[in-house]
């Protein structure tokens, strides 16, 4: 069973949101989404300054087996992204919920962070994913 | 095993166990204006024996005469080592080596092309091939459009003095797209002019040709230069063969091209009428993960043994589908063989001394046409291994004249080039001869009387 932290929400498509003291939110990808991705080998990050809008596309993560999409959850403007993961994009499997986080969102509306998935309905997803 | 993959029986027995009446309802969900008819311009089956007579009566006209043309397809001399061992049955039956363990040597293959290639472009990545040069130069607009982010821009330049038929084909790729081509005109030189990319609207690429369509050399370095002070990625799309003598688009400007590709025809490739070639793609480093199609990597195995392998493959279209970094691209396996034992029985004189010995007759040619009254260089510049003459008269009646004395003149330009219906494109390699050339001369000159 991967690990759902209960202080982040979640979309369906397996991002993490955390909301920050600076009323930024920290983006990343769950455990449940690493662990099936496998070694993480490369990510493609926004541009800092970029528009994104919730379920948009906003980078690419790549591993040994597939390159897949990263959705922003929640509308707003990316802030900072992770550099670090260029030359060490193994992060992503080794913390994902920590030094693995991918970018971060100044969001339009904090309050759109309610909209996403808690982590029990997320772990349903996860489940659901299994079968 | 016969190769058929189901007989009817089977087709049925499969129908019945999916509950299908037939193989077309399989195909419902796709409407019917949509799906294609039988085709029309296809005919019936012919018996080989007709067949075999039909193909050599087209096969003896690529035979029609002392080849001048060029245009994108050249006729330089193919060593016979180069199709004997390219028709050896492990080259030529295999295809895309997706059990890499088990196409080892296919594997090896394309990554000395990869290196050979890197090597005289000057880059420091090359796919395994693409179709060819046209297609490539769309996929190097494509994967230009992707990498450019920071641009923010789908458009693309791309100069009127880039081959029309490269243009055509780059167009019907890249329209459905998304992506806007803005055209760049010519100088009254023949050449792109520089003065005009000021006016030019914000873009992701720009696309510069080496010899352009004319035979002419673009002034690259500012071209590149351009580019990389403006934000915009620059495109080579050149002559492979013309590299042994020029620059190479690797050390273009102050920091060379992001993207080079081509077309490897010249590399041991026969005219054909026109085809099959091969395509190469070149890049930074930097941009290897939007390249489309394959790379091969050197690898080591367990036992520390050297060994080839797919690489880079996440974004393929097997992997990524939709989202791939190309859906329309394959490597050219057996022209790439043809082109790396080419490349690899030349060596760099070899290639050097084709590359001289072409450009030199072109210059003989040219001066022996020019000496005829009334004929003139349509352009100043330098040149590679072509050159556009212009006639005193409309070009393709002269062609046709020219080929009833064994003579295949060139291309004529006034169906590219609104302006240019005098024009005449010609070319020499080194395969023609002071008697080829002198031959040209008299017909012309004949034919002009």
């Amino acid at each position: 069973m991967s690990e759902i932290p209960t202080e982040l929400r979640y979309a369906a498509s397996h991002e993490w949101a955390r909301l920050e003291d600076d009323g930024t939110v920290t983006v990343g990808i769950s455990d449940h989404a690493q662990d099936a991705l496998g070694d993480v080998v490369y990510v493609e990050h926004p541009e800092v300054g970029q528009q994104v809008a919730a379920q948009q596309e906003a980078g690419v993560v790549e591993s040994v087996k597939a390159a897949s999409d990263i959705y922003a959850p929640i509308t707003g403007t990316v802030v900072a992204v992770n550099e670090t993961l260029e030359d060490t994009p193994e992060l992503v499997n080794q913390d994902p919920y920590g030094d693995g986080w991918f970018f971060r969102i100044e969001p339009d509306n904090a309050s759109d962070l309610a909209e996403l998935l808690d982590s029990e309905a997320y772990a349903e997803v996860c489940e659901a994913d299994a079968h | 095993m016969p190769f058929i993959p189901h007989t009817a029986e089977e087709a049925a027995s499969m129908l019945a166990a999916i509950g299908a009446d037939s193989t077309d309802a399989l195909f419902d969900e796709i409407p019917a204006h949509l799906r294609a008819r039988a085709l029309e311009h296809v005919p019936a089956g012919v018996s080989e024996m007709e067949m075999l007579r039909h193909l050599g009566e087209r096969a003896a006209r690529d035979d029609a005469g002392i080849c001048f043309l060029g245009a994108g397809s050249y006729d330089h001399h193919i060593p016979s080592a180069v199709w004997d061992l390219t028709s050896r049955g492990e080259f030529m039956t295999a295809y895309t080596p997706y059990q890499a363990e088990a196409s080892q040597g296919t594997l090896q293959l394309i990554y000395e092309y990869q290196s050979m290639m890197a090597g005289l472009m000057a880059m420091e990545v090359s796919n395994a091939s693409v179709y060819d040069g046209a297609s490539g130069l769309a996929e190097a607009i494509l994967m230009a459009i992707r990498a450019n982010r920071k641009a923010r821009s789908r458009t693309v330049l791309l100069p009127d003095s880039v081959h029309p038929h490269y243009r055509q084909a780059a167009i019907n790729i890249v329209r459905n797209q998304g992506v806007e081509v803005v055209s760049l005109p010519l100088t009254d030189r023949g050449v792109i002019d520089i003065s005009a990319l000021a006016d030019a609207p914000a873009a992701a690429a720009l696309v510069i040709p080496q010899p352009n369509f004319f035979g002419l050399l673009e002034d690259v370095d500012a071209l590149t230069d351009w580019a990389a002070q403006n934000g915009v990625m620059s495109i080579a799309v050149v002559n492979p063969l013309s590299t042994a003598l020029l620059k190479p688009p690797g050390e273009w400007g102050s920091g060379g091209v992001d993207i080079a590709c081509g077309d490897g025809q010249p590399f041991g490739i026969p005219m054909a009428s026109g085809g099959p070639s091969f395509g190469f793609m070149c890049a930074r480093q930097a941009l290897v993960r939007q390249m489309p199609g394959r790379i091969i990597g050197r690898t080591e195995d367990l036992d520390g043994k050297t060994g080839f392998a797919l690489t880079l493959q996440a974004r393929e279209q097997h992997i990524r589908r939709g989202k791939a970094t190309s859906n329309i691209c394959t490597n050219q396996g057996l022209l790439v063989t043809a082109g790396t034992i080419y490349l690899s029985l030349l060596g760099p004189r070899g290639l050097n001394q084709v590359a001289a010995a072409s450009h030199t007759n072109a210059r003989a040619l040219t001066s022996a046409l020019t000496a005829i009254d009334g004929v003139s260089e349509r352009f100043p510049g330098a040149y590679f291994n072509e050159r556009v003459i212009e006639l005193p008269k409309p070009a393709p009646p002269v062609l046709e004249a020219l080929l009833e004395r064994g003579i295949l003149g060139g291309l004529a330009l006034g169906k590219y080039y609104p302006g240019m219906e005098n024009a005449l494109l010609v070319c020499a390699t080194e395969k023609r001869t002071a008697q080829d050339i002198g031959a040209y001369a008299e017909a012309l000159r004949e034919v002009l009387k």
